[in-house]
């Protein structure tokens, strides 16, 4: 019975550590190609969830429909924030872009709960069975899909930046503005274009905990979450960002463990991953997988 | 306005064709002051090579970034005359645009993506490009340097010599009509200098792509080019065929010279050569 609880803990903090994974890389995409560091993320899954819920509800589009659309917007939603709010701001001290992302989470926090409410509202239900039966644990469905969605997601960056030509062009404007544009390169589009692909996969991660936990103001948490993850993975190792998520949903559901076992202060869960983060960086100050700088003369 | 009776080639090949690229009199201001070219004009006719000489500091990079566009990523901006590149005005538009157009510049440094392969670099080459014959070109770049096909870590990790081979490689993958290639041969062993030198030509005479080079290494560039323009302090102080400006006795002494003793009095003996001959 222990040993199944605790297996049943490890596999839910590699479903949720993956959708994790899956925002801090979308994180360290902004950070990476435009050293925008985002605090609005979370808000991002936020906006994503409603307006897919939105549709599904209110239009009653069938799920692949509304899917599709929500997409699409979020595409045009990271292309305008980019273009309107940030490029404007290039060149201003970091503190200024920061202070400006903080203020886009905050506006987006309170205009959804304006649109929307407070009160958590349920996905209609996407599929005909609520749970699988995985090597005898009982699954959400839904969790199956999500992890399934979140490895997709990781393999669809690792090619994106591996093999196509944006993605090598997102690189070596990461690596060198100046040397991306000797070869062709328009930074301002790459920027936004890092700003699409970071709003359109924070929504898939929105829509996916959407459909376990129903859509609330609580999904913008992901974005705070966030932060242990890419510090642990290095701000800016997209892997790293990967693997910082699964260590923080693993870290999470195994302190939650050990607290209903034997500590009972109640709040593991929340503060977990911030006393590991504390401990890495005490050892590795630039994260797990920090840049190692490649120098030659 | 080019003066053309100043400029024998220029005015040899505007009888024929206008030149590839003509840099008419461009004034070009850093940080809204500091003046770096100060009426400066150069033409270089198509499919040629012609070489920009010159001590550091002279303006050469400057004015490589003025016809590339790159100087809007320094600040920088041509506040007067114009560049024009296959008779249209090109002076202002973003660098990006500028390589499309057919221009490619080889930074000085190399500037190679440290952090991606070396195949990866030659692809990011080829940005531009929408066609499919991305793949033939990889196995045309490897054909000039064969190293490069060996190596498969890391660019960062490549010697001075791959890197340079590396650059160029990666500029002939946008398959420009002129490349402008700042200081191919600095940091380099002379017998890489060599071979440097000798794809250059190649890429010129097989590939027909039209060359404008800056180069510290007089000598080998003037080897190379048919043409060439001297710098000094943003401006064009001598110019000529390569054989004249081999064997004019000023850039003999200031660029082919030794590189001992005299290098000490090289700038106050400039600067009194230069008073006495060309102000
Ligand atoms: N980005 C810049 N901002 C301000 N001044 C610059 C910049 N780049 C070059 N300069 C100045 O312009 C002059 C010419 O530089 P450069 O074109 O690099 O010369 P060269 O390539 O002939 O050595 C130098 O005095 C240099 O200090
Ligand atoms: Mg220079």
């Amino acid at each position: 019975m222990e040993g199944a609880l605790l297996f049943q803990l490890l596999l839910n903090g590699l479903i949720v550590g993956a959708l994790y994974g899956v925002v801090a890389m979308s994180f360290v995409l902004i950070y990476k190609a435009s050293q925008v560091v985002n605090f609005a993320q979370g808000e991002f899954l936020l906006v994503g969830a409603w307006v897919c819920w939105w549709l599904l509800t209110e239009w009653q589009l069938p799920f692949w429909a509304g899917f599709l659309v929500t997409l699409a917007f979020m595409t045009l939603f990271g292309i305008i924030l980019q273009v309107v709010v940030l490029r404007p701001l290039i060149g201003e001290p970091v503190i200024s872009v920061i202070m400006a992302t903080i203020g886009l989470g905050i506006f987006f926090q309170a205009l959804m709960k304006w649109i929307f409410g407070v009160f958590a509202k349920p996905f209609p239900p996407v599929f005909s069975a609520e749970r699988v039966s995985v090597l005898g644990l009982e699954v959400q469905t839904a969790y199956l899909l999500s992890l399934g969605i979140s490895l997709a997601i990781m393999a669809g960056f690792g090619w994106f930046f591996r093999y196509s030509r944006h993605g090598l062009a997102m690189r070596a404007t990461a690596f060198d503005q100046q040397v991306a544009q000797s070869l062709g390169i328009s930074v301002p589009r790459v920027f936004a274009m890092s700003w699409a692909i970071s709003a359109v996969v924070s929504a898939v991660a929105g829509v996916t905990v959407g459909m376990v936990n129903g859509v609330s103001s609580a999904l913008s948490v992901y974005g705070i979450k966030v932060f242990p993850a890419v510090i642990l993975g290095g701000l800016d190792s997209i892997l790293g960002a990967v693997l910082g998520g699964l260590i923080v949903g693993v870290l999470e559901n195994l302190a939650q463990y050990v607290d209903g076992q034997w500590l009972n202060w109640g709040n593991m869960y929340q503060v977990a991953p911030f006393y590991a983060l504390l401990l890495i960086l005490m050892v590795k100050p630039y994260g797990l997988f920090g840049t190692k700088n490649i120098e030659r003369i | 306005m080019l003066d053309t009776a100043q400029h024998p080639a220029s005015a040899a090949a505007s009888a024929a064709a206008p030149p590839l690229l003509e840099v008419a009199n461009i004034e070009v201001v850093y940080n809204d002051v500091i003046l770096v070219l100060r009426g400066l004009s150069l033409a270089v006719p198509q499919g040629g090579i012609v070489a920009l000489l010159g001590a550091n500091g002279a303006g050469k990079s400057t004015t490589l970034k003025a016809i590339s566009g790159l100087l809007k990523t320094e600040e920088g901006e041509v506040t007067r005359g114009e560049v024009r590149f296959a008779g249209e005005r090109i002076d202002g538009i973003d660098p990006h645009d500028i390589v499309r157009r057919g221009i490619f510049q080889v930074m000085e440094g190399r500037r190679i993506v440290a952090d991606m392969t070396c195949l990866e670099n030659l692809r990011l080459g080829a940005f531009t490009r929408r066609d499919n014959e991305i793949r033939r070109d990889i196995e045309m770049v490897y054909s000039f340097f064969p190293r490069l096909k060996e190596r498969t870590g890391l660019a960062g990790y490549l010697s001075g010599g791959e890197q340079q081979m590396l650059a160029i490689g990666r500029a002939l993958m946008a398959r420009p009509k002129l490349i402008l290639m700042d200081e191919p041969s600095m940091g380099l062993s002379p017998l890489l200098v060599k071979e440097v030198f000798g794809i250059i030509r190649r890429i010129n005479s097989e590939l027909g792509v039209t060359i404008l080079l800056v180069e510290q290494n007089a000598r080998m560039a003037l080897s190379v080019a048919q043409y060439g323009y001297v710098m000094e302090q943003g401006k064009v102080v001598l110019d000529g065929t390569a054989e004249a400006l081999a064997a004019n006795e000023d850039v003999k002494e200031f660029y082919l010279g030794g590189h001992g003793a005299e290098r000490k009095s090289f700038r106050n003996l400039k600067s009194y050569k230069r008073r006495k001959r060309w102000l």
